[in-house]
């Protein structure tokens, strides 16, 4: 895993601090309403979305239960057409496989695609302790790098930053990297794409290495395919000499066709698009490239070893959940504390990294599950139930383990429940009016601890209606109370 | 063990005893009609793309008038394109041949590329090269800023499904959908970044 999170505050303090930043806030949420809209609409135009939707489901579920024998079928057809396959079990060995490639190619700058697998394995960092520059060209990526920033989407990392911020960034950092920005530098999106096209042109036509993800992974053909908007992708793909992919073992589909279910709940999910400019596709060495394939676990066994959990390796990186998530439009990315934020980040980066640190034993409640990313999700991750999963298997302090032990107790039966709020009734004066005391802190630092009543419904109904046929069903009022304590 | 035989056993141990999934394709199906090209057009100018649809027989036309109205002057065209799309090219503009193959360099210092197309997809726009016959390697339509691409009628299907079926996934493909573009400033589209700035489509009815 990326190092770079490591000793993060939890994500209540991340978020209290994103909070407070009103133009984080305000560049959010321009950014996410113009893409849920923009998603919105063309979604619609699918008659037959629900059914694709199921279909992409029941296709990445089927790659889970038979993923060794994919992978293998996948090796096979890339070897076959002259791609070397590495598997690599965790980011160290990643690091070390794409490092030892590059440094035999004699080259010391390479160029990516934007890819978050090489995100999460920090392979930036790894490659630059070798002496090797690895240069982004995704517009965000590249705008990220620049400004020594975390991205903060999985779509477009540097959604936190406006117009005239990025005008900034490029300003004052692209001499540093190459080519400079021009003095006159306008902060017109246009002008800014410019920029940013002289200033990778020249590196785009030299560099003799690239390295990318991939979206997905063919296994019965060995196809490789790259989705993406810019050009860079296809750049870095086309142009070099040796090309690296490092793709999860998650991110196979079984057949050709397949991609038939994939190539319209993508583009149309993620950047709102009937279908994105380009998409690439090849097959092992290709036009006289080299080319390998790395393969990464990283973590993903262990979710796949979760019933619940293991749903979360459907996702295929589009980050709808992302733009409609009430949290994530008013906290951003980097209070995750993860190169995966938003919904799929809360469920995903904790599983991939265990619930060790405060940060991660956080993230599962880093939702008011209400639900909204389960409903745009292409394929149908039902993000709250694995949060509330995940809840379960965090640790909890002992006090709040405790009260849920006592509460537990106390419900379980509707003569424990009645004599419990007797004695809360008459001692209902000792209650702090704001703050609780002691653990209960903690809960009452946000909200107004409740009123206690003098006497419960069901006392209340006993004493005043008992026995008066004009209201309520006298002849099931002892039976009702056997059910449980609802009413009360 | 190697990592490879450690990620096999590893999966082998997490997914055992899991149930078989069935895959059930309720989806709209492979249609068997040829795709309009009316909306073909439409969609692909959604993209901010030129779009010229005349008869076969005007083709050659069309595509002279594209090239002489963007000042094209070094032209980069593939192996076996159609001959007769050329035909009305002034003899001052310099074809470029990739044989032997141009150099990225050479193919920066173009005005532009012509080329067919595998396949094309009316409902979302998009264009398919397969690195077939008048289409040439990847990196022809995607160095030079400005790429003209002939579409025939016939190439023209429906949907997805339709191209996906069409398309042998042993070559090298590009799918493009409108000029190079980018969503990454405060999310609004932007046509023309690191690919060809400008797509012209001439639609040969």
């Amino acid at each position: 895993m990326n190092t770079a999170f490591l000793g993060m505050p939890s994500f209540p303090r991340n978020a209290e601090k994103a909070l407070r930043d009103s133009q984080l806030r305000f560049n959010l949420r321009k950014a996410t309403h113009t893409i849920r809209a923009r998603r919105g609409a063309v979604v619609a135009e699918l008659a037959d979305w629900p059914e694709l939707r199921a279909a992409g489901r029941a296709i990445k579920d089927d790659v889970l239960c038979n993923l060794d024998r994919y992978l293998l079928q996948a090796e096979e057809a890339v070897t076959r057409a002259g791609g070397k396959v590495h598997w690599a079990s965790d980011a160290a060995e990643a690091d070390r496989i794409v490092t030892d490639l590059v440094k035999a190619t004699g080259e010391t700058r390479v160029m990516k695609v934007k890819s978050m697998a090489t995100q999460e394995i920090g392979l930036n960092e790894a490659l630059e302790r070798e002496g090797v520059t690895a240069y982004e060209t995704d517009l965000a990526e590249l705008i990220v790098q620049l400004g020594d920033d975390w991205p903060s989407h999985i779509l477009v990392p540097a959604i936190h930053r406006n117009r005239s911020e990025i005008r900034e960034i490029f300003l004052e950092h692209m001499a540093q990297w190459g080519r400079p920005a021009p003095d006159d530098l306008a902060d017109d999106p246009r002008t800014l794409a410019e920029a940013a096209r002289l200033h990778l042109r020249e590196r785009f036509l030299s560099t003799n290495v690239g390295i990318s993800g991939a979206n997905f992974l063919i296994a019965e053909t060995g196809t490789l395919v790259v989705l993406e908007s810019e050009g860079n992708g296809r750049m870095c793909l086309t142009l070099p000499r040796t090309l690296i992919s490092v793709v999860g073992i998650e991110k196979i589909l079984p057949t050709w066709r397949d991609l038939e279910v994939f190539l319209q709940l993508l583009p149309r999910s993620s950047t709102g698009e009937r279908m994105n400019p380009y998409t690439s596709m090849w097959t092992g060495a290709t036009e006289g490239q080299e080319f390998h394939l790395v393969l990464l676990d990283n973590g993903r066994t262990t979710v796949l070893a979760d019933e619940i959990g293991r749903q979360a390796l459907r996702c295929i990186r589009c980050s709808a959940c992302l733009n409609v998530c009430p949290v994530y439009e008013r906290v951003g990315g980097h209070a995750y504390g993860s190169v995966y934020p938003g919904p799929i980040g809360a469920i995903l980066t904790p599983q991939l990294r265990g619930m060790a640190s405060e940060l991660d034993a956080s993230l599962p409640y880093a939702s008011s599950l209400c639900g909204a990313c389960y409903d745009v999700c292409p394929v149908a991750i039902d993000i709250p139930e694995v949060l509330v999963h995940m809840r379960s298997k965090a640790p909890h302090a002992p006090a709040e383990r405790f009260g849920l032990g006592a509460a537990g107790w106390v419900l379980d039966r509707p003569v424990r429940l009645r004599g419990a709020q007797r004695v809360a009734g008459r001692l209902r004066g000792l209650v702090p009016k704001s703050h609780l005391p002691g653990p209960g802190a903690a809960w009452t630092a946000t909200r107004d601890v409740p009123d206690v009543p003098a006497e419960s419904f069901r006392d209340w109904w006993r004493r005043t209606q008992k026995g008066d046929e004009r209201v309520g069903r006298p002849d099931h009022s002892e039976s009702s109370e056997e059910v449980g304590g609802e009413l009360a | 063990m190697s990592s490879r035989e450690a990620i096999l056993a590893r999966i082998r141990s997490a997914v055992a005893g899991a149930p078989a999934v069935e895959v059930s394709r309720g989806y709209r199906p492979v249609r068997s009609e040829p795709g309009s090209a009316d909306l073909f057009a439409e969609r692909v100018r959604d993209y901010r793309a030129v779009v010229r649809a005349v008869p076969e027989s005007e083709v050659a036309a069309a595509v002279a008038a594209a090239l002489a109205e963007r000042g094209v002057r070094r032209l980069v065209v593939p192996e076996e394109l159609p001959g007769g799309w050329l035909d009305a090219v002034p003899a001052e503009v310099e074809p470029l041949r990739d044989e032997p193959p141009l150099t990225a360099a050479e193919l920066d210092r173009a005005d532009g590329v012509v080329t067919g197309c595998a396949v094309a997809i009316a409902e979302t726009g998009t264009i398919v090269l397969d690195a077939g016959p008048g289409q040439g390697r990847r990196a022809l339509t995607l160095v030079p800023d400005y790429h003209l691409c002939v579409v025939r009628a016939d190439q023209i299907v429906p949907g997805v499904p339709e191209a996906v079926a069409r398309l042998d996934p042993a070559r090298p493909m590009t799918w493009i959908s409108g000029p190079s573009a980018t969503s990454d400033i405060e999310l609004n589209r932007v046509e023309g970044v690191h690919g060809p700035r400008t797509l012209e489509v001439v639609i040969a009815l």
